[in-house]
């Protein structure tokens, strides 16, 4: 499938400069990991690599970032002020440079997250013009764009699991557009990763959420 | 989307005799389920903040963050207005309007990415240009954002629009052939003359480097932006004038992307190379930063 979809995915995003995938894409990144990860964190390690480890002080990389896991969106007036902003939520951001690694997009960030005994880690590129691709989330190779609306959905593998959260969405009249299962062994943990063409609304996640095997239900919505 | 490529979208086109515009829009409807008043009215609002861009840039005193750039976009427009320019008044005032809002987006100012941020000035540059130069309305504008937006869909998922992924060729580049193949399109040219300024434009820019001086999107950043705009309207005048690309548009895409992948990763928006690496583009480096950057 084509990774940039339609006319907004090349004229757009509208958004605070100076670099479209070292600001822009970076704060639809930190916000993706935001999203996925359902609140709040409270301490973020960020490991950069390629082009975001050599330049990412120029471009604002950093406080991109900072402002996606502050949930902001790329034309927040806020952007400039990120780190200011997370400092006084007391919230502990540290970035490193990664091993060059060639397998890797030139501008990808590892991020890790953590609040109370919850923590999360994302794996994800900035492919240009704003756009974004996550690779890897609770350690399952994924490939979620956030152009089109997504659940991502963490759950025990047994049987009838995939049937149930189907027909959630299709009572609600959602078609499915994408979707990807994995899991890590039989019966061990699995995930699902499903777009749809309407984003869900509250009482199908509500409901998806209530199903015993799922542990959580992340909404991603396209930015 | 029932194109992939340049001559598929042509092909499109011409079976139903409409402009690129108007098969962008109906793909983009049918991709999204949205209205096409929907779908316009979104444009329309990009099209605001690039125009609200472009007048920041020539009536405020735009400053970077780094103190190294702005206010040129505020001297080439003045020069426009004394009416002797060599270029001419109106490609001289597209310069202007392009260089006005890359100084904003340094100036981490509000703009729209087109298709990328450093390459952000070129589409308001040539857009506002014939805005006066062909007496256009902001809907025809507007319409003229989704040619543009199609020739930059086939290029994005057939090569790059990424400086760090192909150079500057995939971001100034790529903002040049969207830029003159919409100019073909507003000035009543065909799909097929919009995608020959398309393959013209960008074959002049190919193997352009992105080496950003101190890692900011300012130097040559800008500048490139400026002459970006004079390209695409010399490549749309050149292909109204019934000049085709001997290399079809589509392989030029092509080669635009093979060039990228032979690149050295310096010359990819690391800052290790070209013109970030020359004696005062170190010296820059270190007063903005002191050695910090180069410890990243």
């Amino acid at each position: 499938m084509s990774s940039f979809r339609h006319s907004f995915d090349i004229i757009g995003p509208v958004m605070i400069g100076p670099s479209s995938s070292h600001t822009a894409g970076a704060a639809r990144l930190g916000r993706m990991a935001r999203s996925l990860f359902g609140r709040q964190p409270e301490v973020a390690e960020i490991t950069l690599y390629g082009s975001f480890a050599k330049t990412y002080k120029g471009h604002g990389t950093d406080v991109a970032l900072v402002a996606g896991l502050l949930d902001f969106e790329t034309h927040d007036p806020r952007i400039p002020d990120s780190l200011k902003i997370a400092e006084s939520l007391d919230f502990h951001v540290t970035f490193r440079p990664g091993r060059p690694n060639p397998d890797f997009h030139p501008n990808t960030a590892r991020i890790s997250l953590k609040a109370g005994e919850d923590a999360f880690e994302l794996l994800g590129c900035s492919i240009g013009g704003g756009a974004v691709e996550v690779l890897e989330i609770y350690g399952f190779q994924v490939k979620i764009t956030g152009s089109y609306p997504t659940l991502v959905i963490p759950h025990a593998d047994r049987y009838g699991v995939v049937a149930a959260v189907t027909a959630i969405l299709s009572a609600h009249q959602l078609n499915i557009s994408t979707m990807e299962v994995a899991r890590r062994g039989r019966g061990s943990d699995a995930l699902m990763v499903i777009g749809t063409d309407e984003m869900p609304p509250d009482d199908a996640v509500a409901a998806i959420q209530s199903l015993d095997a799922v542990r959580q239900v992340a909404r991603i919505n396209p930015s | 989307m029932r194109f992939r490529n340049l001559a598929e979208l042509v092909a499109v086109a011409e079976q139903e005799k409409k402009p690129m515009y108007e098969i962008m829009i109906e793909e983009h409807v049918n991709e999204t389920g949205q209205t096409r008043e929907q779908v316009i009215q979104t444009m329309t609002d990009s099209f605001d903040v690039m125009v609200a861009s472009v007048q920041r840039g020539l009536t405020e005193d735009i400053k970077s963050f780094s103190g190294l750039t702005g206010g040129d976009a505020k001297r080439v427009y003045e020069y426009a207005q004394k009416g002797k320019t060599l270029l001419g008044k109106q490609a001289t005032e597209a310069v202007a309007m392009a260089l006005s809002t890359s100084e904003v987006n340094a100036a981490m100012g509000l703009v729209v990415a087109t298709p990328t941020a450093g390459s952000c000035g070129i589409l308001p540059g040539v857009l506002s240009s014939l805005r006066e130069s062909l007496g256009l309305e902001k809907e025809q504008l507007v319409l003229g954002m989704f040619t543009a937006a199609a020739v930059g869909y086939v290029v994005a998922n057939n090569a790059s629009i990424s400086g760090a992924g192909g150079g500057c060729q995939a971001e100034v580049g790529s903002a040049t052939a969207m830029a003159a193949a919409a100019a073909v399109e507003l000035a009543g040219g065909s799909p097929e003359q919009a995608i020959q300024a398309a393959g013209l434009a960008l074959k002049n820019v190919l193997g352009l480097v992105c080496d950003p001086v101190a890692g900011l999107v300012e130097v040559p950043c800008i500048i490139r932006n400026g002459f970006g705009s004079v390209l695409a309207l010399a490549g749309a005048d050149m292909a109204l004038a019934g000049v085709r690309s001997v290399i079809p548009p589509d392989e030029v895409i092509l080669a635009m992307y093979n060039i990228g992948k032979q690149m050295p990763v310096e010359l990819r928006e690391t800052a290790m190379g070209g013109l970030a690496t020359t004696p005062t583009g170190k010296k820059i480096e270190k007063q903005i930063y002191g050695d910090e950057l180069n410890e990243a």
